[in-house]
């Protein structure tokens, strides 16, 4: 939750604020080593403590280490064994479409349902749009293992209040539904705790974004008789659309990696059926104790999600580049 | 453009009803947790607490551990916190205000690092801290979480200093003022509520994470609370009651700490969003 707010900010900031490109630092040598002295703490904390996990992944996803060669200190190489088996092994697969199909669903979700609830704020008056933003910050900062731990709560199969309500809807066939019992409505517990949390990020972003937005090209496209969905279409979606881009590829990462709401939902199940690739790699390789299939798995998943994110990382950088 | 009366219902009403489905698991969390059983175990929901009871509190808080798991959190959130905020001011400075050779490289390796799988990375961050025989350490613990707040404290950090216009610097620094006093005096106040806002972040990663934790510091005491909540629910998973006492316990902090610095931080950020 937290990484998404910080890094839109960091983009949506200097765009808004005033900063301009710095002039080019003309001479004074002693002075061209301040820019690395002031890096050098968080490069080196990144080196040891991102830099060294990384490598050493890398290294256990050729070893073959279970409990035995743990217990003994044992170093065992496989060379591309592990590799080899996890490919070969259908689960793997499964896991993986599965986990592309599962952000892709949430992602859409969050930033479909973000953007009306942003477009709605921005239409309300003061005191609702107030009432509005405290119950979504509330939603925003619930803790996600605290917020889990209330969804499991309010899909209880026997006193849940999701039941209850179900049934005075008129669907008695809920009354005692048991959520985690089958893949789909476990999916559909996650996806709901996930877009629930992810939305006030989206939708109180979108709305302060919209705010900066110069009110004379609304004005001039009503002027020139467009409707809700052309304006939308015309002026906010193209002036925001640096935000959407950030804020998607915020939301894949996020959804990606969501470790805690799986987890402890029901611990991937039932039957594995909802295991995404972190759950996987956790499952194989601390649950199971096959540290290096587990290694290998991790692997894999950094490949998959450097995949997913490629593009935008090279779009930020060619802005990045072009705004010095 | 006038608004006819159905228009401007209709969002109201809207935002009405979606204020309701928001709030409500928070509120649920509460409203269970001062239940006494009977309420919380009956055929239909009791909506409010109306006889209300501590004792589910009282249940959590003499739960095992408790007090020493909730002194781990504070202290590791703290001292990670702190630690990123100074080492990713010092970073944001250079990369917003600098020009220099390698600073493409050094902003990839920031923005690969804010999306470091950490809950995959668990297995070979497990051997490292094993080998150093730093197992139920805090230590690694606080280093592991200051580096998962680092990147984009000092990616967002980049953002505020580079919206501080450089000229007013300039001008300190022509009235007399060293470099490194301009900063402090002048740009640092300007900064405080990216400060804010980068802390609170800070504080809800460290505060919550999970993977890591759960592998590294299985000994009992040795934890932090989002450790403490999963094994509470293990041990009294069907004790709904104590169970919603002790995840409340557990997000309150972080919900007064949101709501409090909204204003400051995420007010901020989002210009008047949350400022109605």
């Amino acid at each position: 939750m937290a990484v998404q707010l910080d890094e839109a900010a960091g983009r949506t900031v200097p765009r808004t604020g005033k900063g301009g490109a710095p002039p080019a630092r003309s001479g004074a040598g002693g002075r061209r080593a301040a820019p690395y002295l002031l890096l050098l703490p968080a490069l080196l904390a990144t080196a040891v403590f991102l830099g060294w996990p990384l490598v050493r992944n890398l290294v256990l996803s050729f070893q073959n280490l279970n409990m035995k060669e743990l217990i003994q200190h044992l170093t065992d190489w496989r060379g591309l064994g592990n590799y080899q088996e996890v490919l070969g092994s259908e689960q793997f697969w499964r896991v993986t479409v599965r986990t592309v199909v599962f952000t892709a669903v949430n992602v859409v979700l969050i930033m479909v349902l973000g953007t009306l609830l942003g477009l709605l704020l921005a239409r309300l008056g003061k005191k609702m749009r107030l009432t509005l933003s405290v119950a979504l910050v509330l939603a925003w900062a619930m803790p996600s293992i605290a917020a889990t731990t209330v969804f499991q709560w309010l899909f209880d199969s026997r006193y849940g209040v999701v039941n209850w309500v179900l049934d005075h809807l008129g669907w008695h066939s809920m009354a005692r539904y048991d959520w985690v019992g089958t893949q789909l409505s476990t999916f559909f517990v996650i996806t709901v705790l996930i877009v629930w949390q992810s939305l006030p990020f989206v939708a109180l972003n979108l709305y302060a974004a919209t705010t900066t937005i110069p009110k004379e090209l609304y004005e001039a496209a009503r002027m020139d008789g467009a409707g809700t969905w052309k304006i939308f279409t015309s002026v906010t979606f193209p002036f925001l659309r640096p935000f959407f881009m950030a804020t998607t590829f915020l939301e894949v990462i996020w959804v990606f990696k969501a470790f805690p709401q799986i987890f402890a939902i029901n611990q991937g199940g039932p039957d594995r059926l909802t295991e995404t690739l972190p759950i996987y790699a956790f499952t194989e390789g601390v649950g199971n104790l096959h540290f290096g299939m587990g290694a290998a798995i991790s692997v894999l998943t950094i490949v998959v999600l450097l995949a997913l994110t490629a593009y935008y990382l090279r779009l930020t950088l060619k802005q990045e580049e072009d705004a010095l | 453009m006038k608004r006819s009366l159905a228009g401007r219902i209709w969002p109201n009403a809207t935002a009405a009803v979606l204020a309701l489905v928001f709030a409500f698991p928070v509120y649920w969390m509460f409203a269970t947790a001062f239940k006494p059983t009977q309420d919380i175990l009956s055929e239909d929901p009791v909506w409010f607490p109306f006889h209300g009871t501590f004792s589910h509190f009282v249940t959590a808080v003499a739960a095992p551990n408790f007090w020493r798991l909730a002194g781990n959190s504070v202290l590791v959130t703290v001292v990670a916190v702190g630690l990123s905020l100074v080492i990713g001011l010092c970073g944001s400075f250079a990369i917003a205000r600098m020009r220099f050779k390698g600073r493409k490289g050094i902003l990839l390796t920031f923005m690969v690092a804010q999306m470091a799988p950490w809950e995959v990375m668990v297995i070979s961050i497990y051997m490292i801290v094993r080998d150093a025989d730093l197992l139920n350490s805090l230590l690694p613990l606080t280093f592991f979480y200051m580096l998962m707040v680092l990147p984009f404290t000092l990616l967002t950090l980049r953002g505020y200093v580079a919206a501080v216009p450089k000229e007013l610097e300039e001008s300190a620094m022509v009235d007399g003022c060293s470099r490194r006093q301009a900063f402090v005096k002048v740009v640092l106040p300007l900064l405080a509520p990216g400060l804010m806002a980068t802390s609170l972040f800070g504080f809800i990663t460290a505060w919550n994470e999970f993977p890591l934790v759960l592998v590294l510091n299985k000994e009992p005491g040795a934890g932090t609370l989002p450790l403490w909540l999963s094994q509470f629910q293990t041990q009294f998973g069907n004790d709904w009651g104590a169970t919603m006492a002790a995840a409340s316990l557990f997000a309150l902090p972080i919900l007064v700490l949101f709501l409090f610095l909204q204003r400051k931080a995420v007010g901020g950020l989002t210009s008047g969003a949350v400022k109605g």
